[in-house]
């Protein structure tokens, strides 16, 4: 049997993506440095880094992507990433042997799978967390810095800043931004391939330093003291690729109320295509308003932000203990006090929590474990709605949905009047056929998926536990496949994945990453029509 | 004025037959029979030979030509002979197409291609079907002043409350002018004891809003306006403009194609048409689309023998209107004898369109009644015209016969013409004139 695939060519790039990370590791370090922090976990990872890019990369000397070897290079580089990103939390655990000591012996990233967890749940953006305590006093701010930058470098993609970046990679290139970009095909904005993926960035890193700049400027002026710059940096970090890593163990929580009013709008850009960005900026800021996608997109938070907002108002069951759980009584206490009645909370926990979820952003400013069941039922609907096609967030994505919406109108329509011909608009648009079909595939099989994990982490958890009821185990599925973060019950905003076992957190790894690479890309590799012929 | 037309064909023949009484007309063609054939059926000079050659021009006398008319069948030729004729002499220049980005190309930069002046036929066709759907009723319709007046032909049946009347008590519309009475082909100026009778029809000139009130008592089982439902059948180019138009005024239409990919191409540019892929003859289907309750059915098919067969069938199944593409001009009459109520004939159209832009000269806008049997004109009062600063009955004296003053247009309000009116210099006055003397009435104003 012959391979069909140079799997050679599609190593030998992900070497070349490999090599680099140690740039972007860099930054830690200096942190690092700065703070007086331990520098072992960060040099050793760049010294291994650089090693196995460059021992790939002489795999194969001039590497020649066509379309199968990009899915291969795509799915590869994600998961090289994701490993090399964890050593650092290895190395903060165990030390290195004979060299150094363990920075911290107690941190629950020693163990491979949490240490792989937290990397890919960074890459991926999906901001689960394995971390036992989430303080500066248990970790070093380098290695929360590096927990933040993951998380900043997966949002547009790890493969999209390697176009921008490498020139060997602009004949394939659109190919594997294709492969990588979340939504259905990618909108070439410049008639190359690599201005387009600087763009991108560069509409990408130009807010995430507006976000800093506003967030700090809070504590400039006295509004919020602890938004400190390392926090500002933090959020801005985490915000922008709809990530939802805090360095603060209560997340936004901790943030004066004009800070998590700040965080919204980004939220809500993050979840943006950003080609549309890109249009603002080249002088047509018409084409923001005027795409039915955003119109779409901003019309599903609003409606969820205006119902929420009426559930949390109106009472109900908000500050009922959630079923089969001990909660801190006081607390919800104080969630009943703060927000029952009281107009402006009402709407800024719900807009908040309505955005941060729909992008899949992930970021809490208040447990939602306590709001009672129907919010927290709407609140799982939209861990499936996700950003827009072009953005960073996760799930499904708007414009499938909407895309779904129209075409099932359309069957209706044809029911009644069998020979009239419908196309599928989106905007002025027609959608191809073809598209449309693959939409139908690709939704179908995210649900699929998300219920066959559902099943297979509940089959696991009663193994050897945790005890988890049917919403913890929907949630865990659906925010880890989604990339959205926490879910409910234990895995809520404030909790951890810490419990699950083992097996469960690998699983849900694989679940981050098909996730992220939307699905279709990894799963072609499991084909043997892939590789044979 | 001496004007060459490129392409014999019916456009070409009927142009140089309704500019033939007033100028020199040379016709090219390359089919040497058809030339002789106008030699002597025309009072033109026919030359054979190839339109887009230098020589074949000069042998038409193109150094001393006004105007030139490139009317054949194929729209790069027509383009080629307006650059050729730019190339090496002043003529203006008019170029008759089909597709319609040539169109738009010629729309951006006017001076493209050569071309001082262009028409598109599928959009001019279109545009003639799609005027007469806002009024029941009427057969041709032409806008006047910026749209502020309108000039429409109306037939007359036995229910139609004018029928039998003399035009002294026809007149009780506000804002409305009767202004010519068209009877067996002949056109008879409209005076208060002319008499209005069956099979007649009457050419009105008035605001938009007198001329839908007089379509709507002219017609009154005709459903009015905004809700009607257009069916067009053929997705031919025409048949794409006409639901297009329809579409940026408002309407919903539904359109008949029978080929998949032409179906499929349609559904995608026109957003708010539903486009059905059928045979349009295919009864059941008609019956199951309750085809029989529209209001209008456009036939629009690519064979005329095709679209009477649908306009029949529509007619049968309770359609209140048909209108049909009819490209064959002599089938025009016989079609609608045998029960099509309106054919529009695309290249009847364009010939008008041509033969009216080179008589506006003088005027700022011309319509033509019946081809070439009359003509409506807008005229901007100066102050030698004979109107200035005088009430009509004194102006009407010294005009000759078969002039009629439908409307006036000052400063964008619709005044109506009665005797006693007094017009102002800077006045639009849009005027009924029989053709021959069109000229004459055309300077003196």
């Amino acid at each position: 049997m012959k391979l069909r695939v140079d799997a050679r060519a599609s190593l030998s790039l992900v070497g070349s993506v490999l090599k680099y990370l140690a740039v972007p590791l860099c930054l830690p370090l200096v942190v690092a440095l700065y703070y007086g922090d331990p520098v072992a976990p960060f040099v050793a990872t760049i010294a291994l880094t650089v090693v196995a890019g460059v021992g790939l990369e002489r795999l194969d000397p001039d590497p020649e992507i066509r379309p199968r070897e990009g899915f291969l290079m795509v799915a590869a580089t994600w998961l090289a990433v994701a490993i090399v990103a964890a050593v650092p939390y290895l190395i903060e655990a165990h030390g290195i042997p004979m060299v150094t000591q363990p920075i911290n012996p107690e941190s629950t990233l020693g163990n491979p799978a949490n240490a792989l967890f937290e990397a890919m749940s960074g890459f991926t953006t999906t901001g689960a967390t394995v971390l036992g305590e989430i303080s500066f006093d248990a970790h070093t701010r380098s290695i929360m810095l590096w927990r933040q930058l993951t998380q900043w470098l997966g949002g547009m993609g790890i493969v999209v800043l390697a176009v921008a970046i490498l020139p060997e990679l602009s004949v394939g290139g659109a190919q594997l931004m294709d492969a990588e970009a979340p939504g259905p095909g990618i909108e070439k904005l410049t008639p190359r391939i690599a201005e387009t993926a600087r763009a991108l960035w560069g509409a990408y890193l130009g807010l995430t330093v507006l976000e800093i700049v506003l967030l700090y400027s809070l504590n400039v002026a006295g509004v919020d003291q602890a938004m400190t710059l390392y926090n500002a940096v933090a959020h801005g970090l985490t915000t922008m690729p709809t990530g939802g890593f805090s360095p603060e163990a209560r997340s936004i929580e901790a943030f004066s109320a004009t800070a998590q009013w700040i965080i919204i709008p980004f939220m809500v850009a993050a979840g943006t295509n950003f080609a549309l960005f890109w249009h603002v900026l080249t002088g047509d800021p018409r084409r923001l308003f005027g795409d039915s996608e955003f119109k779409f997109y901003v019309g599903a938070m609003g409606t969820l932000t205006a119902v929420i907002a009426g559930i949390l108002f109106a009472g109900g069951l908000v500050g009922a203990a959630p079923a089969g759980e001990t909660f801190d009584a006081a607390y919800l206490e104080t969630v009943r006090a703060q927000i029952v009645g009281q107009v402006e909370p009402s709407l800024r926990y719900a807009a908040f929590q309505a955005v941060s979820i729909v992008t899949t952003t992930g970021y809490a400013n208040m447990d939602f474990n306590a709001w009672g069941p129907p919010a927290q039922y709407l609140l799982l609907f939209a861990m499936f709605i996700g950003g827009s096609a072009g953005s960073t967030g996760g799930a499904v994505k708007i414009v499938r949905w909407y895309v779904i919406l129209k075409s099932i109108r359309r069957e209706l329509f044809t029911t009644a009047h069998p020979e009239a011909i419908r196309p599928v608009r989106l905007g002025g648009r027609t959608i191809d056929e073809n598209a449309v079909r693959g939409i139908y595939s690709f939704t179908l099989l995210y649900i699929v998926i998300f219920f066959v994990g559902a099943g297979l982490l509940f089959l696991d958890s009663l193994r050897i536990g945790p005890t988890l009821s049917v919403l913890e185990v929907l949630s865990a599925t659906a925010a880890t496949l989604g990339n959205v973060g926490p879910g409910f019950g234990i895995v809520g905003p404030m909790g951890s994945y810490l419990a699950f076992s083992d097996a469960s957190k690998y699983f849900m790894v694989g679940l981050m990453w098909i996730g992220r690479l939307e699905i279709i890309p990894v799963l072609v590799l499991l084909t043997s029509e892939y590789w044979t012929r | 004025m001496r004007v060459v037309i490129i392409g014999a064909g019916q456009v070409g023949s009927s142009i140089a037959a309704d500019l033939a009484s007033a100028h020199e007309v040379i016709v090219v063609d390359c089919d040497e029979e058809r030339t002789e054939e106008l030699n002597y059926s025309l009072d033109v000079l026919g030359v054979t030979g190839d339109g887009t050659s230098v020589s074949t021009l000069e042998e038409a006398g193109i150094g001393e030509a006004d105007m030139v008319i490139a009317s054949t069948d194929d729209d790069e030729t027509n383009i080629v002979v307006c650059s050729t004729v730019k190339a090496i002499s002043d003529a203006f220049t008019i170029a008759r197409v089909k597709n319609t980005e040539y169109l738009r190309t010629w729309e951006r930069s006017e001076r493209a291609f050569g071309v001082d002046f262009m028409v598109c036929t599928n959009l001019l066709a279109a545009e003639s079907i799609v005027r007469m759907i806002g009024l029941p009723a009427a057969r041709d319709v032409d806008p006047f002043a910026g749209g502020k007046v309108q000039m429409a032909e109306f037939e007359v049946d036995e229910e139609s409350p004018v029928a039998n009347q003399t035009v002294a008590e026809a007149d009780r519309f506000d804002s409305l002018t009767f202004v010519a009475i068209l009877k067996n082909g002949c056109v008879e100026i409209a005076r208060g004891e002319t008499l209005i009778e069956v099979g007649d029809r009457v050419v009105v000139i008035g605001s938009p809003e007198s001329v839908r009130e007089f379509a709507g008592s002219v017609a009154p089982e005709e459903s009015q306006g905004t809700a009607e439902e257009v069916v067009i059948v053929g997705g031919s180019e025409i048949g794409y403009h006409a639901a297009r138009l329809l579409e940026s005024r408002g309407f919903k239409p539904r359109l008949v194609e029978q080929d998949t990919d032409r179906a499929r191409d349609l559904a995608e540019r026109l957003p708010q048409t539903v486009v059905m892929e059928s045979d349009a003859t295919d009864i059941e289907f008609l019956e199951r689309e309750h085809i029989g309750d529209a209001d209008i059915v456009i036939a629009a098919l690519d064979s005329d023998e095709k679209n009477l067969l649908v306009s029949l069938l529509g007619r049968r199944m309770g359609v209140e209107r048909t209108i049909a593409i009819i490209d064959t001009n002599d089938y025009v009459e016989l079609f609608e004898t045998v029960g099509v109520d309106v054919g529009v004939s695309p290249r009847s159209v364009v010939a008008e369109e041509i033969s009216r832009f080179t008589r506006e000269g003088e005027a700022e806008n011309v319509a033509l009644i019946e081809s070439d049997k009359a003509e409506v004109l807008e005229i901007e009062v100066d102050a030698e015209s004979i109107l200035a600063d005088r009430p009509i009955h004194e102006s009407v004296a010294d005009l000759p016969d078969g002039v009629v003053i439908g409307a006036i247009t000052r400063d964008a309000e619709f005044i109506t013409p009665r005797g006693d009116t007094v017009v102002e210099v800077g006045d639009h006055v849009v005027v009924f004139a029989d053709i021959d003397v069109g000229e004459e009435v055309a300077t003196r104003l």
